[in-house]
C-alpha cells in the first residue's frame, strides 16, 4: 500500500493520470455526441502512430509550441505569468519575415541573421513587458495581453505593406530561401536528392513528404541549456530566488527589478526563437494576415502547465500537443467528428493537471484509511 | 487521574495523536476545572497546539476521550465544539479587515429579525451588555483594520462570548501586546473567570503564567510531564519542568569593552507606507564589542529604521554611517558588502526563500561569491560542505535537512539557519530584529548567548525587540524608541523597567 501511494504521489503518475482522465471524459462526450468513443480514440492514436510520416508531421507541427512552451516555462520559474508569448512569437515572425525577404546571404550567414532576427524581436517585446513592471510596477499579465493586439495587428500591418505584400494571396513573399531550416532542404527538390529518398520508404516518409526541420533539434538543446542556466548557474539562481520569494532576494541584496527585466528578456527570446524557427522550416515561410490569434503562445501556457514548468517536461508535453492537434485533423476526415473535440480534450488534460494538487491529500487518506483495516 | 466530574469544564484523557511514524501527543490529559485559568506549557512543537486542535474539533485524535462537563464528547468539527461552548483565539487573528467590529463579531452568527435581515441593533446591544460585564473594552463601529492589536483580540475573544463560550482557549494571546496591552488582558481573564468561565492559555513565557494562572500542566515531546498549582513554583522550576534540564534564564555576560564607534545614525528621518514621517530625526551610535538594545513597542519607528538602513527604503534626510561611510540610499547589496549583517524580523518572508533547500538558503548573500560559484558557475558541493558546517555548529534539525525544502523547517530552526548565515558574513555590525520571536526557552538562550559571542569577537550588535525583558538583559547599552526617535539612552543596570516602559509609552523621564 505505501509503495502504491509514494508511485501515486509523483507528479508524472499523476500528469499520466490526468492525461488518461482527459480521454475517459473526450470519450464521454463523444459517445453523447453520438460518436463510437472507442472507434474516434483509436482513430486519433491511429493519426499519429500509424506511420513515420505522420510522427514526422507531429514532431514538426509541436516545435514552436516545444520552444514556447520552454519560454513560458523559463518566466513561471521566475515568478513572472509570461501570457505574451503570444505576441513575442508574432513579433519574432514579423522580424524573422522581413529580414529573411530583405537580405539574401549565403545560408551560413542568412540562416543565424534571420534567427536572430526573430529572437531579438521576441526580447525586446518581452523585455518591454519586464520593464514596465520593474519600473513602474504594472502587472505583466496586463500589459501582455494589450501587447498581444498590438503585435497581431503590428504584424497585419507589415503584411500589407508593398514591400513585403505578395500579390493576390493574404500573405507575404517567402523568406529568401537561404534562410530555410528544413533538413537536407535544398537536396530534397534536386533530381539525385529525390531518387536517393525514394529508395527507402522510411527516409520517403519522413524527410521527403514533410517539412522536417532543425527547429525540433534546437528546442531539446534549448530545453538541456534552460535547465542548466537555471539549476547550475548563479544567474539563474538570482532569477529563481526573485521568483520564489522577492522580498527575501532583495533582503539579501539581489536586484529585484533587473532580474524581472532579464527573465522576461529571456522568455521573450525564446519564443522569438520558436518564431524564427517556425517560419524558416514550415511553409509558406511568410506571415499571413491574422483575423485572430494563431495560438501558438497561448498553447505554450498549457504546454508549460502540463509540464509542470520544467523545460525538458516540455518536450513530451509540446508532443501530446502536437500529436492531439495533429491527430484530431483524421478525427475530423475519418469519423466526421468535429475537431473541436480535440480542444476539449486539451482542456481536460489541463484542467486534470491543475486539480493533482488534490491527489496526494487523497492518496494519504486512503492509504491510512488501509491502515487502519489491518489493524 | 480525575474521574469524571461536572467540577470540570474540560477533561482529556490518553489522548494520543500521530501524523505518519511521528508522535504528536501520546497518553496526554488535561483537567481543566471551571472557574480557573489553566496554562498550557512546554517548548515548540511539544504538542500544544496539536492538543488544542483536537479539543477545538479541527484534529481528530487517533484515541483518548473528552469529556465536558463530566460528559463524553465526539467533537467531529469545530461546530460541536462551539456548540459545547468551547471558544478558541488564534495567535493570528482571523477576523475581516473592512469589517466593523460589530459586524466582525456576528460574522457566522448573525442575529436576525423575522424577515431574515441582520438585526444590528438587537447585535450591537447584546456585545455592548458582553462588554460591560467582563470589561473588554472595544469600539463596535470602528473598522477592524483602524483599530489596536489589543483590540483586536479583544473582539476574537468576544466572538467566542457572543456565539455562549464557557471555555476559551487562547493560544499565545500575549505575544503581539505591549506590557499595559498584557495587564489589560490579565484582568479581564480574571473577570471571565469570576464568572465561572475556564481559560486555558497556550504559551511559552513563565513571566506570565506566573502572574496568570492558577493550574499549569507541562507537556514535553506530545508527553504529559505534571499539573501543579502555580504558586507553589518558581519560574526557574516551571522551565526545567519544560525543558527537562536545568536551564538559565539570566543571560551570563561579562562586561561589555567598548571599543571606537562602528555603525551611528545621524538626525535620520524616514517616511512609512503610508508617505508620513515614522523616524523623525533618529541618532543612534554602537560601538565595537558593544551589544545597543532598543526597547520599544512595535510601531514606533523600529520597521522602517531598519528599512531604511538595509536600503530597502528611501531615506528623507540623516545620514547612516558604518565605519565612517555613507551607506544610505545605496543598495541592499552596497550595506551587506559594507560589513552590516540583519537578522530579519520576519523570517518567512524576508528571511529564507522556503522553496528553496536549506543549501541554497545557506548561501543566500554568498552564492555570488567563491568558493560557491565560480565564473557564474553554482558549486554544489562547497554549498552543501558549508551548510554541514554550518547545520552542526548552529545544532539545526534535523541533521540532514540540506538538501531539503526551508519551508519544512520548523520555526526555531529556520531562524538557526539565518542565525548562522548572517554571522558566516563575518559582519561589522551585526543588527539583530526580533531573533527571539516565537523561539522557546532553550533556543532564546542559544540565540542571546550567540549575540554575546559575537560582541565578544568584537563586533557590534544592535538589537531589536519588543520584549522588554529581552533588550534589558542582553543590551550593555539600553535605547528607548518612542514616536520614531530616541528618547534616552541607559547603561546596562543603571535603570528600571518601570522607567523604560514609561519612556516607551511616551512618558517623560525625570530621573
Amino acid at each position: 500500500m505505501d509503495k502504491t501511494a509514494k508511485i501515486l504521489k509523483k507528479p508524472f503518475t499523476m500528469t499520466i493520470i490526468a492525461i488518461l482522465c482527459g480521454f475517459l471524459v473526450a470519450g464521454i462526450i463523444l459517445s453523447i455526441a453520438g460518436y463510437p468513443p472507442f472507434h474516434s480514440l483509436s482513430v486519433l492514436i491511429q493519426g499519429v502512430f500509424s506511420g513515420p510520416k505522420h510522427i514526422s508531421n507531429v514532431i514538426i507541427k509541436s516545435t514552436p509550441l516545444i520552444l514556447t512552451g520552454i519560454g513560458v516555462a523559463f518566466a513561471f520559474k521566475t515568478g513572472l505569468f509570461n501570457i505574451g508569448a503570444e505576441g513575442q512569437f508574432i513579433m519574432g515572425c514579423v522580424a524573422s519575415t522581413t529580414v529573411g525577404i530583405v537580405c539574401d546571404f549565403p545560408a551560413v550567414i542568412q540562416i543565424p541573421l534571420v534567427l536572430a532576427a526573430g529572437v531579438i524581436a521576441g526580447a525586446v517585446f518581452g523585455g518591454l513587458v519586464g520593464f514596465l513592471k520593474a519600473r513602474f510596477g504594472i502587472h505583466e499579465v496586463l500589459t501582455s495581453i494589450m501587447f498581444n493586439w498590438i503585435a497581431l495587428y503590428f504584424s497585419n500591418w507589415i503584411c500589407n505593406l508593398e514591400r513585403f505584400h505578395k500579390p493576390d494571396t493574404i500573405g507575404t513573399y517567402p523568406v529568401n530561401e537561404s534562410s530555410y531550416t528544413m533538413i537536407l532542404g535544398k537536396w530534397k527538390t534536386t533530381k539525385e536528392g529525390k531518387e536517393a529518398l525514394l529508395s527507402s520508404d522510411f527516409l520517403k516518409d519522413t524527410i521527403l513528404k514533410t517539412d522536417v526541420n532543425a527547429g525540433f533539434i534546437a528546442a531539446i538543446i534549448l530545453a538541456v541549456l534552460v535547465s542548466f542556466l537555471l539549476y547550475k548557474t548563479t544567474k539563474g539562481f538570482e532569477l529563481r530566488a526573485v521568483g520564489a520569494n522577492r522580498y527575501a532576494a532583495e533582503f539579501t541584496g539581489i536586484n529585484v527589478n533587473r532580474n524581472i527585466l532579464h527573465s522576461m528578456v529571456i522568455s521573450g527570446g525564446i519564443c522569438g526563437l520558436a518564431a524564427a524557427f517556425y517560419i524558416t522550416g514550415n511553409s509558406p515561410h511568410g506571415i499571413a494576415t491574422l483575423a485572430a490569434f494563431e495560438n501558438t503562445g497561448f498553447n505554450a501556457l498549457g504546454v508549460c502547465l502540463i509540464a509542470g514548468s520544467s523545460p525538458v517536461g516540455c518536450i513530451f508535453a509540446g508532443l501530446l500537443f502536437g500529436g492531439l492537434l495533429y491527430g484530431g485533423q483524421s478525427l475530423q476526415y475519418e469519423v466526421g467528428a468535429p475537431s473541436e473535440i480535440i480542444n476539449i480534450v486539451i482542456g481536460v488534460i489541463v484542467f486534470f493537471v491543475a486539480l493533482t494538487h488534490i491527489i496526494p491529500p487523497l492518496v494519504e487518506r486512503f492509504s491510512k484509511g488501509g491502515k487502519k483495516h489491518a489493524k | 487521574m480525575a474521574g469524571a466530574s461536572s467540577e470540570y469544564a474540560v477533561q482529556m484523557h490518553g489522548i494520543t495523536k500521530s501524523f505518519g511514524s511521528f508522535y504528536a501527543l501520546q497518553d496526554m490529559e488535561l483537567n481543566v476545572k471551571k472557574g480557573s485559568i489553566h496554562s498550557l506549557l512546554g517548548e515548540n512543537g511539544a504538542g500544544k497546539s496539536t492538543l488544542m486542535n483536537i479539543l477545538y474539533g479541527l484534529y481528530q485524535a487517533d484515541e483518548g476521550e473528552i469529556l465536558i462537563d463530566g460528559k463524553k464528547v465526539d467533537i467531529k468539527n469545530p461546530n460541536v465544539a462551539i456548540e459545547h461552548g468551547i471558544g478558541m483565539v488564534h495567535q493570528h487573528f482571523m477576523l475581516v479587515d473592512d469589517f466593523t467590529v460589530t459586524q466582525n463579531i456576528i460574522l457566522g452568527n448573525e442575529t436576525t429579525s423575522h424577515a431574515g435581515f441582520v438585526d444590528m441593533k438587537k447585535a450591537r446591544k447584546q456585545i455592548l451588555e458582553i462588554v460591560d460585564k467582563y470589561g473588554l473594552e472595544v469600539e463596535p463601529d470602528a473598522k477592524v483594520s483602524d483599530i489596536s492589536v489589543g483590540m483586536q483580540q479583544r473582539v476574537e475573544i468576544l466572538k467566542a462570548l457572543y456565539r455562549g463560550a464557557q471555555l476559551l482557549i487562547l493560544d499565545e494571546p500575549t505575544a503581539v501586546l505591549t506590557p499595559q496591552e498584557i495587564e489589560d488582558l490579565i484582568s479581564i481573564m480574571n473577570n471571565l473567570v469570576k464568572d465561572g468561565k475556564a481559560i486555558i492559555i497556550i504559551t511559552h513565557k513563565l513571566k506570565e503564567i506566573k502572574a496568570s494562572s492558577d493550574t499549569c500542566t507541562i507537556i514535553r515531546r506530545g508527553k504529559y510531564i505534571d499539573t501543579i498549582p502555580v504558586k507553589d513554583v518558581t519560574e526557574n522550576e516551571l522551565a526545567t519542568l519544560m525543558v527537562g534540564h536545568e536551564v538559565n534564564l539570566v543571560v551570563d555576560k561579562t562586561p561589555a569593552k567598548p571599543g571606537e564607534v562602528v555603525f551611528e545614525i545621524q538626525n535620520l528621518v524616514v517616511k512609512n507606507d503610508r508617505k508620513l514621517d515614522a523616524v523623525k530625526g533618529l541618532d543612534l551610535k554602537v560601538r565595537r564589542g558593544e551589544i545597543v538594545g532598543i526597547a520599544g513597542i512595535d510601531g514606533n519607528g523600529q520597521k522602517e529604521l531598519i528599512e531604511a538602513v538595509n536600503c530597502l527604503a528611501p531615506v528623507v534626510s540623516g545620514s547612516i554611517l558604518i565605519n565612517g561611510k555613507h551607506i544610505e540610499n545605496t543598495s541592499p547589496r552596497r550595506v551587506i558588502d559594507s560589513g552590516v549583517s540583519t537578522i530579519p524580523e520576519d523570517r518567512q518572508k524576508r528571511g529564507l526563500v522556503l522553496d528553496f533547500t536549506v543549501n541554497e538558503n545557506a548561501v543566500l548573500e554568498q552564492y555570488r561569491t567563491a568558493p560557491f560559484s565560480e565564473k557564474g558557475i553554482l558549486n554544489k558541493k562547497e554549498m552543501e560542505a558549508f551548510t554541514k558546517k554550518l547545520i552542526k555548529e548552529y545544532d539545526v534539525r534535523p541533521e540532514d535537512c540540506g538538501p531539503k525544502r526551508a519551508g519544512g523547517l520548523s520555526g526555531g530552526n529556520q531562524q538557526k539557519v539565518i542565525i548562522g548565515r548572517e554571522i558566516a558574513m563575518n559582519p561589522d555590525l551585526l543588527i539583530a530584529v526580533q531573533p527571539t520571536r516565537g523561539l522557546d526557552v532553550g533556543a532564546i538562550e542559544t540565540v542571546h548567548k550567540t549575540l554575546i559571542r559575537e560582541r565578544d569577537k568584537g563586533k557590534a550588535v544592535l538589537l531589536i525587540s519588543f520584549e522588554l525583558d529581552e533588550v534589558m538583559n542582553v543590551s550593555d547599552t539600553i535605547a528607548v524608541i518612542y514616536d520614531g526617535k530616541i528618547q534616552d539612552t541607559f547603561a546596562q543596570g543603571t535603570v528600571d523597567e518601570n522607567t523604560i516602559g514609561l519612556l516607551m509609552a511616551g512618558g517623560k523621564n525625570h530621573g
